[in-house]
């Protein structure tokens, strides 16, 4: 990690626990939780936001000096739409499939609020470097709370991890099965998507004190 | 018929918020007071009544494939469904800004009221969802997608407001600390979206149904979900009352 100093590595580490986009700063929860059924969504999920953020901060901070501050809602939102209409025609092309579990989801990226707010909050006044480094660290910080929650979910709701069967075979009844174990159903529905987070959050924030909010 | 039962499943089965999850970060962001949350679902109500349709005329005039048809038969090939999502982003977004600067010209009480959430509108995700489901489940008329964006506006209001009262209720309530906030918003939201599911089989039944019945039922739904909801409240005062007396 030569190439980056201290405060540098400060911004790809920051966000992926103590100032996590999600379960501390609250933003893009918006496009997260609905595709968190299975694990393979969440990681493409996770890439395309990564891509987008990563590519969509440097633009930013490319033309922070040219883009005049009352029409910037609107410049940032081009630049999103822009990126993700590549992300969307790259996994209409190669994961057709996928694009389809996924199907509004990836345009709402566009309105995801973790793009928005480190636009406005980082990308405007820093370099492409560090806003880079910053979009990724936000980005990975997105990602891993999405393969968190689509790994419990798939694992108990279906008992497979990526599509392949882990826990041995539900109607022939090998493997945890044997035993009498029974695939939760209620883990697919979208409402546990929002208790799983919640109960991230809790893990996360009786680990670490400093983080709990007063009531 | 077609048209209210539209308006009630994008309400009660659709729900913006519990089904499908857009935009949860105003939903998380100002739900602490009441009186605010009223302010921001009404003005997402008003926005989505007025991009839906006019995203649904963008789509079926200018985006479909085939679409540009009326500029000549040579463009019958043209599909420009790529430029979707960078049309209806653009849509929205000075349509709320047109909407605002009118908004303020002509209704200076209106504007104190919605105007400092309209422009936190622009990004919020509930707004571009209508318009790509609308995209998306290939609404037909004009008509049907001012209802499905009213619908859907109204769905969201709904939630906003019920977990809005709730959060205000639970500041007296003994939540664990680390769930404090944030966290107990998410499961309180989870398990409403739970009590939501029920309403999935609220349009199944009979096609031959009359308008009629169908309303008697969602009204009895509500009626039924409010008894409920006082319960629910009664039950958290008495906590509360035990508590303090302990």
């Amino acid at each position: 990690m030569a190439l980056l100093s201290k405060k540098d590595a400060k911004l790809i580490t920051d966000p992926l626990a103590d100032n996590n986009p999600i379960t501390i700063q609250v933003l893009g929860i918006c496009s997260a939780l609905a595709i968190t059924a299975e694990l393979n969504a969440s990681l493409v999920m996770a890439v395309s936001v990564i891509f987008v953020l990563g590519v969509g901060n440097v633009v930013i901070s490319l033309m922070r000096n040219i883009i005049p501050s009352k029409i910037r809602i609107i410049v940032q939102l081009i630049v999103v739409a822009a990126l993700v209409i590549i992300v969307d025609l790259v996994l209409k092309a190669f994961a057709y499939e996928l694009s389809k579990t996924l199907s509004v989801f990836i345009g709402l990226i566009i309105t995801n609020c973790i793009i928005m707010g480190r636009f406005e909050a980082f990308a405007l006044a820093n370099g492409p470097w560090r806003a880079f480094l910053d979009g990724v660290g936000n980005a990975l910080g997105y990602g891993i709370i999405l393969i968190i929650v689509g790994f419990f979910r798939e694992l108990l709701g279906s008992g497979t991890l990526f599509g392949i069967p882990v826990l041995g075979d539900p109607i022939a009844k090998t493997g945890l099965y044997a035993f009498g174990y029974e695939n939760n159903g209620f883990m697919i529905m979208p409402p546990m998507a929002l208790i799983v987070v919640g109960l991230i959050i809790w893990v996360q924030r009786s680990k670490n004190e400093a983080l709990i909010e007063e009531n | 018929m077609e048209y209210l039962e539209l308006f009630f499943k994008s309400i009660f089965i659709d729900n913006m918020v519990f089904s499908v999850f857009l935009g949860m970060c105003s939903y998380l962001a100002v739900s602490k007071k009441v009186s605010t949350a009223v302010g921001l679902g009404a003005a997402v109500i008003f926005v989505l009544a007025i991009t839906v349709p006019l995203n649904w005329w963008i789509d079926q005039y200018l985006l479909q494939p085939g679409a540009l048809v009326w500029l000549g038969p040579e463009y019958a090939d043209y599909d420009l469904g790529f430029l979707s999502f960078i049309m209806f982003i653009a849509t929205i977004a000075t349509m709320v800004q047109l909407v605002e600067i009118v908004v303020e010209k002509f209704s200076p009480a209106l504007y104190n009221s919605l105007g400092i959430f309209l422009p936190l509108i622009a990004v919020n995700c509930a707004i571009l969802g209508g318009s790509l489901f609308m995209q998306s489940r290939e609404i037909p008329t004009l008509g049907l997608a001012l209802t499905y964006g009213v619908g859907s506006g109204i769905g969201w209001f709904l939630a906003i407001i019920a977990i809005a009262a709730i959060r205000e209720k639970i500041r007296y309530s003994n939540v664990p600390p680390p769930l404090r906030g944030l966290g107990i918003t998410f499961i309180l939201t989870g398990l409403m979206a739970i009590g939501f599911m029920s309403f999935g089989g609220m349009l199944t039944g009979g096609e031959e149904e009359s308008a009629a019945t169908s309303i008697e039922k969602t009204e009895q739904a509500i009626q039924v979900d409010q008894n409920e909801e006082a319960l629910d409240k009664e039950k958290e005062l008495e906590e509360n009352t035990t508590a303090l007396n302990q």
